[in-house]
């Protein structure tokens, strides 16, 4: 007897402290029909007793990359930069870049306006003379006010950095040996480095994704795949890249074109490798077993895996192919001379490296340096985030 | 192992033949200009009776026979604009050797420095030098050689006070800056790979218990750490070695240097078909003898990797 009676206090006991943990639970509360079978909010004191998390993988991928102080400052410019590049052409005062800027000289004469001196240094060299860093002296010209009839010798004209300017238009980096404003050129030739970049990076990434996802997946194609890769990885990029820039005009499509068609075996080798590794785990065999259409069990279970990687390769992809079209250019294959690029304007300005010109070299290389940079450490960073393993 | 060999360097000669009819059918697409040195003053009738002459109208599969057959005769044929008139051959012999010491001392002098770069920064790992080696590094990849090439040759040969361009009485110390130049990028290659290996072996348990036998910190990564983790590190020698080809591209070009890097430019800028085809054809060449060597310096260097059919898939 005694048995039971213990036995039914401890009854007790527990319903007891049940019904205290359910207080405001279900079954203390009248819910209507709709409200017992909508879906539960989500509370997140509740994870630990019910082991249900709302674990989100983009979300802890961006609060992962949030935390990068570095990368996020890069990821803020680069969008200021992009940005620019885009608006800067419907600004007000911008200069064609392609145009061969003229002044009218102290004779009168209609003067193509060359190698101009930067408006930008004019004002740096100001706010340094009130400090007292840069002497007066920089803030002169001397002019060459073009030829004297009447004493039969060239004019040199000292001027202000305020006559200077007003004499020959304001240009904020100058011009160059044409007369073109470097300003202009210099985001135009962002705007189109940039767009071949991403270009070729979002071709490689679709194109090698595809084959990527099919060369590991369906196992009758590995064969064939495999054997292109070794033919083509053996190919020299940068051979392939001045064959066909050699063979075909020199254009932007042309450059996108010879630029995609190596790369993107890469990428799919990349993607080939990741999807050996997870097509035949259990949760994939267990998604198969169940039916699962093969597309779900891609784009579902394989691909997010491969976001990382992905994203790592896009990154890196833009600088390289801003930097081979700097090197293109420097052979001697690069984009017409209409069509401005940061591979043009550093061509143009290696040969003034050793002159007082320099600052022509200078700005393309700044801003060149600063994007393929960006691009790298934002890359990285960023797969470092998206990785599932660094997510806590 | 023979077997393996012979395998290897058989599907090496495969590869090599399907790349050069590749490249060869992709030449053929070149513009005709590059084929004459009077071209605009040329008429419609010459030029098709030179083009004849030359086999250039013949079908593609007979042009391609009548190549391999000239090749085998070692003739590819003449220079159209750079030397009017010279067989191609007489022009790239002389070359190729300035080339591949090149290149050769760039690979010496980028293990010499990449494999203490990756020692170190693993040594001090979290510390100034590894941070340091890290900003290097990123900036290397990153920033494009063209750029680094020019300041490096600017700057550089005003500090030493040389000669900016090759000349034939240049010392041997002046040629420290272009192999240098050229090494740059091996050099931040071979730090990163390692220093990421090196890490990894560092956590592995037997060294732990060599640290708990009492072994020395020094005996440690030489003995144990470098050796494993260096096997890895041999498969990127043949894409470094691909890598110098590049950049001797751009080194020669830049220092005038008189090797078949800087030769390609001119005869790209020039229009020199067949000498652009074959030097391509012996970059492409020398790519592939590149990757073979790799592979089976591997399989010389770690006893683990078995000589079957697998262990020669990269």
């Amino acid at each position: 007897m005694k048995k039971f009676s213990i036995k039914g206090q401890k009854t007790e006991n527990l319903e007891n402290s049940l019904n205290e943990a359910l207080k405001d639970d279900v079954r203390n509360r009248k819910m209507s029909e709709k409200e017992l079978f909508s879906r539960a909010k989500f509370d997140e004191e509740a994870v630990e007793r019910i082991g249900y998390s709302n674990y989100s993988y983009w979300r802890c991928t961006f609060r992962a990359f949030l935390k990068q102080k570095f990368a996020m400052f890069l990821v803020v410019m680069m969008f200021v930069v992009v940005g620019f590049t885009v608006i800067q052409p419907y600004l007000p005062g911008q200069h064609d870049p392609n145009f061969y800027n003229t002044y009218t000289d102290i004779n009168g004469r209609e003067k193509t306006a060359q190698n101009v001196k930067p408006y930008l240094n004019y004002k740096v060299n100001c706010v340094l003379n009130k400090i007292g860093i840069v002497g007066d002296d920089k803030l002169n010209y001397t002019v060459n006010g073009g030829f004297d009839m009447s004493t039969g010798k060239v004019q040199i004209i000292e001027m202000s950095g305020e006559e200077y300017f007003n004499l020959h238009g304001k240009y904020i980096l100058g011009t160059n040996g044409n007369g073109q404003d470097l300003w202009a050129r210099l985001w135009a030739g962002t705007r189109n480095s940039l767009f071949i970049g991403v270009c070729v990076a979002l071709v490689e990434a679709i194109l090698g994704i595809i084959v990527g996802v099919l060369w590991g997946y369906v196992r009758r194609l590995d064969f064939i795949f495999t054997e292109i890769y070794n033919i083509l990885d053996n190919i020299p990029n940068t051979i392939l890249l001045i064959l066909i820039s050699y063979i075909m005009k020199p254009s932007i499509s042309t450059l996108i074109f010879a630029m995609c068609l190596t790369g993107w075996i890469q990428m799919a080798r990349f993607i080939r490798n990741q999807i050996l590794i997870i097509r035949d785990r259990d949760y994939n065999t267990a998604s198969r077993c169940l039916g699962t259409p093969t597309r779900r069990i891609l784009y579902k279970n394989c691909l997010p895996y491969l976001v990382s990687v992905i994203m790592l390769r896009i990154a890196l992809t833009i600088p390289s192919v801003i930097g081979s079209e700097v090197f293109i250019t420097y052979i001697g294959l690069g984009l017409p001379i209409k069509i401005p690029s940061l591979g043009r304007l550093i061509d143009d300005g290696r040969a003034l490296l050793s002159t007082a010109k320099s600052y022509q070299l200078f700005y393309p290389v700044i801003i060149l340096s600063a994007i393929t940079i960006s691009f790298y450490v934002i890359g990285n960073a960023f797969s470092d985030s998206a990785d599932p393993k660094n997510h806590r | 192992m023979v077997k393996y060999l012979l395998k290897r360097i058989a599907r090496s000669l495969l590869t090599l033949i399907i790349i050069i009819t590749i490249v060869f059918v992709l030449v053929r697409q070149m513009p005709i200009e590059g084929y004459f040195d009077n071209f605009d003053k040329l008429t419609d009738a010459q030029i098709e009776t030179k083009l004849d002459a030359m086999g250039l109208n013949d079908p593609m599969p007979k042009q391609i026979i009548n190549f391999y057959k000239n090749l085998l005769k070692g003739d590819l044929g003449v220079s159209n604009k750079i030397q009017r008139n010279v067989p191609v051959v007489d022009i790239l012999l002389p070359k190729l050797p300035v080339s591949i010491k090149l290149g050769s001392a760039s690979l010496v002098l980028s293990l010499l420095l990449g494999i203490p770069l990756g020692i170190l920064m693993t040594k001090y790992k979290g510390k100034f030098f590894d941070k340091f080696g890290t900003v290097f590094i990123v900036f290397i990849q990153a920033a494009p050689a063209a750029v680094y090439y020019l300041f490096i040759q600017h700057y550089g040969t005003n500090l030493f006070g040389i000669p900016m361009i090759y000349s034939e009485d240049v010392s041997i110390f002046w040629w420290l800056l272009p192999v240098f130049s050229m090494s740059l990028g091996n050099i931040a290659y071979y730090g990163m790979w390692l220093r990421r290996y090196m890490v990894d072996e560092l956590n592995k348990d037997y060294v732990r218990l060599a640290r708990a036998k009492g072994l020395s910190e020094g005996k440690i990564m030489f003995k144990h750490v470098f050796k494993n983790a260096f096997v890895p590190m041999v498969q990127y020698i043949p894409t470094s070695f691909l890598n110098t080809v590049i950049g001797s591209i751009y080194v020669e070009s830049l220092y005038s240097i008189n090797g078949m890097g800087g030769l390609l430019v001119k005869s790209v800028q020039q229009s020199d078909n067949n000498l652009v085809q074959a030097i391509v054809l012996l970059y492409a060449t020398v790519g592939i003898i590149g990757l073979l060597l790799g592979d089976l310096l591997m399989v010389f260097i770690d006893p683990r990797i078995t000589l079957s059919e697998k262990g020669g898939d990269r």
